[in-house]
């Protein structure tokens, strides 16, 4: 997918400014946030809950080479094929292999982030494969233009109910209609037959099991089980991070991912799948391929971000970021957004091509705190901030400000006469009414706000003359 | 008990009332309390800026001036999780200082929560009367716990009403340097914060770290409200200043 995370500032300018967009993110705040609170809270121990799933994923970690091995050879043994790739390009080339070598022409696809990570239906296009988007979300983008989701979890969140309508009413042809269940009969009416006749399912997998090789998805809608079992090729895309050692595990995180998610204890669907189609069974693929994606996952692995790859893409740390209730999942510019985008996203893309998402965050700490398997996302920003200015990557400006301020605050008495002369200075650009209305240098600010002037003097000066005086 | 106070950057430049307040605090609840003169900044800015090296530095300074003492307060709850909750990991790769760092984090404290916790304060002197909506600040709550201590303290002023506000944990939008990088968002954030205060109806809004408080204050002055006092939680528990 085409990168434009340098454009943050930008695409966040025009996000305050569109009124849908500004509708449609109260959802997350009105639905997302107390529905997460909710089922952690019926849970009981969420904590204890949330400490197992941080501890199931490290031990996965650890040894992730261990379990991915043990993962290959379970799932060979079951009748899948494991493909392994380095990056996007050799994963979308091993997948339009399978489909040339297939004679396919149709996919239907199940929702699959690290499928949008690829580009992956471009590469289908370009190979004369039609891929049909069947998550209802999904489909809305697809029809759409082929817009990019801006949520991992809700990918059209962006969107009003009225937008969808007229949407769905200028590509079906069909009157126009607000209910929500007729909306969802229109999609449903063009997506069957799309699963009767595609040659091939592709799905993106939110577990790997190690134990028993299977590749697990959590889903709402029933596409999933249709993409993953009707056509004769399922395809399974995933990154490498995704594998837990034991069905034991997934059944802890299986615990976590919804209640995080989506406020529910469980999805309406959870797929297990599990080798080919055996000679008694009605339905299942004949072939299984699962498609292992690096793609900068193993560097990640070897850096001061590992605990990023615990990510379970809850989607739980964007619905409780100000910041992306703020401006929404476009503004990131790329697949991952929130705090979960804004580590992995110059990790992944390249850091010269998403040096922003690092600083777009106020370091509230709301996402580290919901947080299921405990990733300290604040930190982690932090610390993508270090590696930039080790690498010579911030503005001329801000580093010379900051060396400029770090010397001087070092240097006590220089200190106290700079802010002291500060201190007038600011008086007086405060005027009578005490606000300073244009500060210098200081447009990001009052652009949108008043700066409160201080007094005119320090608390070391009046100290110090306090002191004098008795 | 032999407490320094660590003024803060923002305090000692912005509001120098924020730390006569905490003064006098410290000295009604019976502490000997010393102002370390060279005092400057903690070095959050920097750390969070991704500049290890300047933080270094400044923490490194910190340390000289403020060790030996039985408690540090800071009446802020971001610059005493900078010192609890970040020098251990800023001091990581100098043995020497990191013992250092972990004893000076070990008394280290907020405001409020030294004044509830440690010192154990019976009453205060603050003479405010009216309504006021408290404003929990992001590292105060979710680096140190900061929540009851204020509320406990305020709840000893007779002619106080708190009144909370709808997401009163959620952050205004400040976050440091956030508030000039990506100012339109920051905005945005403390429209949001003002107007779940002022959906209180309360007279003051009160806090316990400046940033927010200038951030807020800015905000609904800018919007024509110069009514709504924004107060930081020293000055209302202190009242009247000598």
């Amino acid at each position: 997918m085409e990168i434009h995370s340098n454009d943050f500032k930008a695409r966040a300018r025009e996000a305050l400014a569109n009124p849908n967009l500004q509708k449609a993110l109260k959802l997350v705040q009105v639905k997302f946030v107390p529905g997460r609170a909710a089922a952690a809270a019926e849970f009981g121990d969420f904590e204890a809950l949330r400490d197992a799933g941080r501890d199931i994923r490290n031990r996965a970690l650890e040894n992730l080479d261990l379990w991915l091995e043990r993962f290959e050879q379970e799932a060979i043994r079951r009748g899948a094929r494991v493909h392994w790739a380095r990056d996007a390009a050799e994963a979308n080339a091993i997948i339009v292999g399978i489909a040339q070598a297939n004679g396919v022409k149709k996919v239907v696809k199940s929702k699959s982030m690290v499928s949008e990570e690829c580009g992956l239906n471009d590469a289908l296009e370009a190979a004369g494969v039609t891929p049909v988007e069947t998550d209802l979300g999904e489909y809305i983008l697809q029809i759409n233009d082929h817009e990019p989701p801006s949520h991992i979890v809700a990918p059209v969140i962006h969107k009003t109910r009225d937008e969808v309508s007229d949407l769905f009413h200028a590509k079906h042809g069909k009157p126009r209609t607000e209910d929500i269940g007729a909306l969802c009969r229109e999609a449903r009416e063009i997506l069957r037959p799309h699963f009767l006749s595609a040659d091939m399912g592709i799905s993106g997998a939110n577990f790997l099991v190690a134990e028993t090789g299977s590749t697990v998805i959590v889903t709402n809608e029933g596409n999933g089980r249709l993409c993953t079992t009707v056509p004769r090729i399922h395809v399974a895309l995933t990154g490498i991070e995704k594998v837990v050692p034991t069905l034991e595990d997934l059944s802890v995180l299986l615990r976590l991912l919804p209640r995080s998610a989506t406020g529910q204890p469980i999805t309406n669907y959870v797929s297990m799948n599990t080798g080919v189609a055996g000679s008694g069974d009605s339905d299942g693929p004949e072939q299984f391929h699962i498609v292992l994606l690096d793609n900068g996952r193993s560097r990640v692995l070897g850096s001061e971000l590992k605990e990023m790859l615990r990510c379970i893409r809850c989607g739980a740390c964007m619905n409780h970021c100000p910041v992306y209730q703020a401006v929404g999942g476009h503004a990131y510019g790329w697949v991952y957004p929130g705090p979960m985008g804004s580590v992995l996203t110059p990790s992944y893309a390249g850091m010269e091509h998403a040096h922003e998402l690092p600083h777009t965050a106020t370091g509230c700490g709301q996402c580290s705190a919901v947080c299921p398997v405990r990733i300290p996302l604040p930190e982690l920003m932090r610390k993508e901030r270090e590696m930039q200015v080790e690498a010579g990557l911030r503005p001329w400006q801000e580093r010379l400000s900051l060396k400029l301020w770090g010397w001087s605050a070092s240097q006590s008495w220089l200190y106290g006469i700079g802010t002291a002369i500060a201190a007038r200075f600011l008086k007086r650009l405060g005027g009578a009414d005490k606000l300073i209305h244009r500060l210098p240098l200081g447009g990001g600010w009052t652009d949108g706000r008043d700066f409160p002037a201080p007094a005119g003097k320090t608390f070391r000066e009046l100290y110090r003359a306090r002191k004098n005086l008795h | 008990m032999r407490v320094a106070l660590f003024v803060t950057c923002l305090a000692d430049l912005m509001r120098p009332n924020v730390a006569f307040a905490a003064l006098k605090l410290l000295k009604l609840a019976g502490c000997t309390v010393e102002v370390p003169e060279t005092q400057t900044c903690c070095g959050q800015p920097a750390y969070n800026s991704g500049d290890r090296a300047t933080a270094l530095t400044l923490a490194r300074k910190v340390i000289d001036e403020f060790e030996g003492y039985e408690y540090v307060v800071l009446p802020s709850g971001s610059c005493a999780g900078m010192i609890r909750a970040h020098y251990e990991e800023l001091c990581k790769d100098d043995p020497a200082l990191l013992a250092r760092a972990k004893k000076l984090a070990a008394c280290t404290y907020e405001l409020t929560d030294f004044l509830v916790n440690v010192a154990k304060l019976e009453s205060v002197p603050g003479d405010f009367a009216g309504s006021i909506t408290y404003h929990d600040s992001c590292s105060g709550l979710r680096e140190l716990g900061i929540k009851q201590q204020p509320r406990q303290l305020l709840g000893k002023m007779g002619q106080v009403e708190i009144k909370e506000m709808s997401e009163a944990e959620t952050c205004c939008g400040f976050g440091g340097t956030f508030s000039l990088k990506f100012g339109d968002i920051s905005t945005k954030l403390a429209d949001n914060k003002c107007e779940n205060a002022c959906a209180t109806g309360a007279d003051a809004i009160v806090g316990g770290d400046l940033g927010c408080l200038l951030n807020i204050e800015g905000r609904l002055r800018r919007k024509g409200d110069r009514k709504t006092q924004v107060l930081h939680v020293a000055e209302v528990l202190a009242g009247k200043l000598d």
